[in-house]
């Protein structure tokens, strides 16, 4: 078997009293896209940033490409983010900058690029993501929401990332749009020949995306398998998320 | 969960237990504080600037203040002529009035009121800024695309902050004298020649220095307190208004604190 990109072992984090992640066990091969479902308030995000390293876990480890990144700090740190694109759920744009600046953000930051040529890269990027050169001098502000998902999905990927992070890409757009940021993620991952993580809620978007399927509850990972199987898991806790019926073993959380 | 505030035996408050955990609470808080401010002076004192950041920074905490500054600084110095005129109108020391005010201003006032108009204006909306950044993922985004968010955001306005007090105060010292000329020539029949001269007379460098000097420390209070309250914001409009708030009144008090401590150790080594 080839060596993951990323690997979670027994993951543990708590809030207080709020035990969030109880040993979370998952991995990702290169090149494969992996969707985590899990209702609200399941842990999905407090596990991405477990693993992005925005946040130590209490115990267990994570390995990036093999190497043991759970405490890394300083260089080892941004030499693993180098490496890492992440789409946030609101996108998480940078309001005081432009949309050039946000997509060319790492290149004339951490790897100060001239500007004149990051802002080509950044508008070749956009072009990837179906916008136009127009919009490159506009503030994120000045622009829709599933237009502001293409800019985050450009920043993510103009640094060619070996694993993206795909945080709710879908959540808040109308389905057409979210359809389409579905497809421009296929598209892009593909190409560039990356391993993504996405967390959703969204079937739709986990269905198109997926080559395989896992299931976040209650801080564990409660069934995993190839996105085929996903009508037939044999498990009632994800027939009941996928079917999205209030009745069965997952408590609304109301 | 049993509720710890309340004794085992009757249900009433427990206030010793109320008082320990008020205590702990607070020098965990000063702690916490002490540390974060401690990076952000290190990241703000080591290279490689961020200089871009640091100028847009200069401009929204220093230019755009100068009106809110210079109101205040007029009003105090006139205030303070009418006020010092009659005090020494009591023992016949009127013609004493532009020298209290200059050393007044110069030393206490010009400083004090800059700071406390910053920490409302400037700790506030750093606060906000920060706050919000925080709550709509971007200072995760920073991390996550290599930007250490205490060189890029942080530091700067610390810099920016500690480099423009100075500048901001002596616009306030000088507005402030001319407040209380103005009271002074226009309204009490000072002469204006006489009236400047004593001030010129009286001022020293030491007065200005140590107006200057307070105003280094209050530009670090007002960004170090907004940045901090904002960098721990809760989420949704309520946790950033409580930010900015929190670092609002934080601000103030710990300029008229660092002010009081600052006053004495001047005067104790005869500054």
């Amino acid at each position: 078997m080839t060596q993951p990109i990323l690997e979670l072992i027994d993951v543990e984090k708590s809030f207080g009293s709020n035990h969030v992640l109880r040993g979370v066990n998952i991995d990702v091969a290169p090149g494969h896209s992996l969707v985590i479902l899990g209702g609200s308030g399941s842990g999905k995000s407090v596990m991405l940033k477990n693993a992005l390293g925005l946040m130590t876990p209490d115990s267990g480890k994570i390995l990036f490409d093999g190497d043991d990144v759970t405490y890394d700090q300083g260089k080892e740190r941004e030499a693993m983010r180098a490496r890492i694109g992440m789409l946030f759920q609101s996108g998480a744009l940078f309001d005081s900058l432009t949309v050039w600046e946000n997509v060319a953000f790492r290149l004339l930051n951490a790897e100060k690029m001239k500007r004149s040529e990051a802002k080509e890269r950044a508008i070749e990027t956009l072009k990837k993501v179906r916008l136009g050169a127009s919009v490159a001098d506009l503030y994120p502000a000045e622009i829709s929401g599933g237009m502001q998902k293409r800019v985050a999905l450009a920043r993510a990927i103009i640094t060619k990332p070996d694993l993206i992070f795909f945080d709710e890409p879908t959540t808040g757009l109308d389905p057409i749009t979210a359809d389409a940021i579905n497809d421009l993620i296929i598209e892009q991952v593909k190409a560039l020949g990356a391993a993504s993580i996405s967390i959703t809620h969204d079937m739709a978007s986990a269905r198109k995306i997926a080559d395989e399927i896992a299931m976040l509850f209650e801080g564990k990972i409660i069934w995993r398998g190839p996105a085929s199987d996903i009508d037939h898991s044999g498990n009632d806790h994800v027939d009941q998320f996928v079917h999205g019926r209030a009745d069965g073993p997952i408590q609304p959380s109301i | 969960m049993s509720d710890a505030s309340t004794s085992k035996s009757g249900g009433f408050p427990n206030p010793l237990g109320w008082i320990g955990r008020a205590a702990i609470g607070l020098f965990a808080e000063i702690g916490r504080l002490i540390i974060y401010s401690g990076k952000v002076i290190g990241s703000a004192l080591s290279p490689p600037w961020n200089l871009t950041q640091i100028w847009k920074q200069m401009i929204a905490i220093g230019f755009y203040s100068l009106p809110v500054v210079g109101l205040s600084a007029v009003f105090i110095g006139a205030a303070l002529a009418l006020n010092i005129y009659t005090g020494g109108n009591r023992f016949g020391a009127e013609q004493f009035v532009p020298n209290i005010v200059v050393l007044g201003i110069t030393r206490e006032l010009g400083a004090t009121i800059t700071g406390l108009m910053l920490a409302g204006r400037v700790t506030a909306g750093i606060a906000a800024e920060i706050g919000a950044m925080k709550v709509t993922e971007q200072i995760d985004a920073l991390k996550t695309l290599s930007a250490n968010p205490f060189r890029y955001l942080y530091a700067p306005r610390f810099l920016a902050a500690c480099l423009t007090l100075p500048l901001l105060v002596l616009v306030a010292d000088i507005i402030g004298v001319m407040g209380g000329w103005l009271v002074s020539v226009y309204g009490l029949d000072f002469d204006s020649t006489t009236y400047l001269r004593n001030t010129i007379d009286f001022m020293t460098t030491e007065d200005v220095m140590v107006g200057l000097i307070k105003a280094v420390v209050f530009g670090a209070v007002i960004a170090i307190m907004g940045c901090y309250q904002g960098s721990l914001s809760k989420a949704g409009a309520t946790g950033v208004g409580r930010a900015a708030t929190l670092s609002m009144v934080g601000a103030a008090v710990l300029v008229l604190a660092t002010n009081y401590i600052m006053s004495t150790l001047f005067v104790n080594i005869g500054l």
